[in-house]
């Protein structure tokens, strides 16, 4: 790849987000804006080798998908009055603001932040949702998203298609959501992103334990969205869970790429920078009334980050922290993670109480840490046979390569006693 | 990738004159457009060389030198750390920076070191230091 084509694609990832947001409030469609955008960038990988980098590269990118955008809705048979009407607005924006940029920058946030709305608009399904975002406001290729996702390229564009297709049908409108619907929707936006995360955190197939690019795609696109909806307390929490969960990044795995539990971490691995970031951005998640679950989980992860060695762990606090989740978020994950908090804190026997609660629960069976846990605590209790047991169990349920690894190790360990 | 983005310094700077009216906004509009971009983890101003101190080693021996440092131009007036995606990215954006001093001026981008880096390039001590963490972990786990 040439100097020029790197350049190009690096004014594409920062400029495409706005370029498509602006284009999608002229136009009120995303998928119109998106392919309008698309077509300009094409255009600069052929013209900018040729002629240099122009000095303010995203006009460039806007005056040339706007053209593009007048001759396709000229060019097209004037059927849907709807188009016959834009084609005449864009060209009288044209006319009348001889510096569009400045008209597409007004009130670019609002855009910025109508588009992270609309690309993680309930109508799409999760996947699709995070494909979009990925794509419309991580600024990814297409081929990007299908590495971090480990799937075909096709599959994406295929997801991708169809999104926008969907969001055509269901007339979604290019607009912020208000009131009641306000919360719902910015819900289903932080949901997106945390699962991105999730997928680069703790990657659920493959040979990886983690894929720190899409960790980092996440966080950028949360940092995003805290500064165009600052006093919105979850974003803030979500933000600092994620940076304090990617300070850990580095510690999780050892040198043969084999996953490190965080109790036995190197915290000198953990990384500084993150760590404050995350603890700084906790006290703007603070809200009237019971913190939100991001905020709490957030809270977890900073008693973590405040415990110097891990013997130093606050576990009562956690448990604490836990029980409010369990509040406001009432899961079986959670109840799982608060059974482990009270075992540090209270004894094995007390957390082994809480786990077997969950023996049953349906929305655990067939998953890999609920044995994992119980394997833990049994060691501890030192019924090592059992323990033995538990982690047999659950390495092989987990579908990713090296934690199985681990647990199989775990459970020569624990039959060894 | 992270980066490290320098400002590097200048007689103005130097002399400790303070930047204008027009230069603070626009530079608080810069700011503000590289938080909106999800990519600022950090940024400061520094005071000039005349209130920084250097300390110089030579074997055992260390002594402490006063500021001011004579070659400006070497100097660095204010930092950020971004994360990015490529080096070209961080261009792009440095190329977008007001020009930070009321003459000619100059920033540096620098790549910061990431565990990634290290990769296989761990050295022996840490190697061993690693090794013996990992011995520790499973003997406190047998107990």
């Amino acid at each position: 790849m040439s100097d020029t084509h790197r350049a190009v694609e690096a004014v594409w990832r920062i400029e495409s987000a706005r370029l498509i947001a602006g284009l999608a409030r002229l136009t009120g469609d995303v998928g119109l804006a998106e392919d309008l955008a698309q077509d300009a960038f094409v255009a600069a990988l052929e013209q900018w080798p040729v002629e240099g980098i122009p000095d303010r590269p995203g006009a460039w990118l806007r005056t040339a998908a706007r053209r593009r955008g007048i001759d396709q809705l000229r060019r097209r048979t004037m059927t849907d009055a709807k188009h016959e009407l834009l084609g005449a607005e864009l060209s009288d924006i044209e006319e009348r603001t001889p510096d569009l940029a400045a008209a597409i920058d007004d009130d670019i946030g609002d855009d910025l932040l109508r588009l992270i709305f609309i690309a993680c608009h309930p109508v799409l399904s999760a996947e699709a949702r995070a494909a979009l975002t990925l794509r419309l406001v991580g600024g990814l290729a297409t081929e990007e998203i299908a590495r971090a996702f480990l799937v075909p390229v096709s599959t994406i564009q295929q997801r991708i298609v169809r999104a926008k297709r969907t969001l055509a049908e269901a007339r979604v409108p290019f607009e912020l959501p208000r009131g009641d619907d306000r919360a719902a929707r910015l819900d289903s936006v932080l949901e997106v992103i945390y699962l991105i995360f999730n997928e680069g955190h703790s990657a659920t197939a493959g040979d990886d334990v983690m894929r720190p690019e899409l960790m980092r795609d996440a966080l950028r696109i949360g940092r995003i969205v805290a500064e165009l909806a600052p006093t919105e307390p979850e974003v803030h929490g979500l933000v600092a869970l994620m940076e304090l969960t990617a300070s850990r990044g580095a510690a999780r795995v050892d040198q043969s790429g084999a996953p490190v539990v965080l109790m036995d971490q190197d915290r000198g691995r953990w990384e500084h920078l993150r760590m404050q970031r995350g603890v700084g951005a906790l006290p703007r998640a603070v809200r009237a009334g019971p913190l939100g679950p991001y905020a709490l989980q957030a809270a977890i992860a900073a008693c973590h980050a405040r415990a110097r060695r891990a013997e130093e762990t606050d576990w009562p606090q956690i448990a604490a922290l836990y029980d409010a989740l369990a509040q406001v978020m009432p899961s079986p994950i959670v109840a799982l993670n608060r059974a482990m908090a009270v075992g540090m804190a209270y004894g094995p026997d007390a957390g082994l109480e809480l786990l077997d609660a969950l023996a049953d629960e349906p929305k655990l069976a067939g998953y890999h840490l609920l044995p994992a846990a119980r394997g833990d605590l049994l060691e501890r209790l030192g019924r090592g046979r059992e323990a033995g047991e538990a982690f047999e169990r659950a390495a092989a349920l987990t579908g990713n390569v090296r934690e199985r690894e681990l647990l199989v190790r775990r459970a020569a360990v624990a039959r060894r006693g | 990738m992270r980066v490290m983005v320098m400002v590097k310094a200048t007689d103005s700077s130097e002399a400790g004159e303070m930047p204008s009216q027009e230069l603070l906004e626009a530079m608080t509009a810069y700011n503000e457009e590289l938080s909106r971009a999800g990519i600022m983890l950090a940024g400061e101003g520094l005071h000039p060389s005349s209130r920084g101190y250097r300390v110089q080693f030579d074997g055992k021996k260390r002594s402490v030198i006063d500021g001011p440092f004579a070659e400006t131009k070497e100097l660095v007036a204010g930092f950020w750390i971004w994360e990015v995606k490529s080096m070209e990215e961080a261009i792009e954006w440095v190329k977008r920076c007001p020009n930070p001093m009321p003459g000619p001026s100059e920033i540096e981008i620098r790549q910061v070191f990431s565990p990634e880096d290290f990769g296989a390039e761990f050295t022996p001590e840490l190697q061993e230091r690693e090794a013996k963490l990992r011995a520790e972990g499973e003997a406190r786990q047998r107990r």
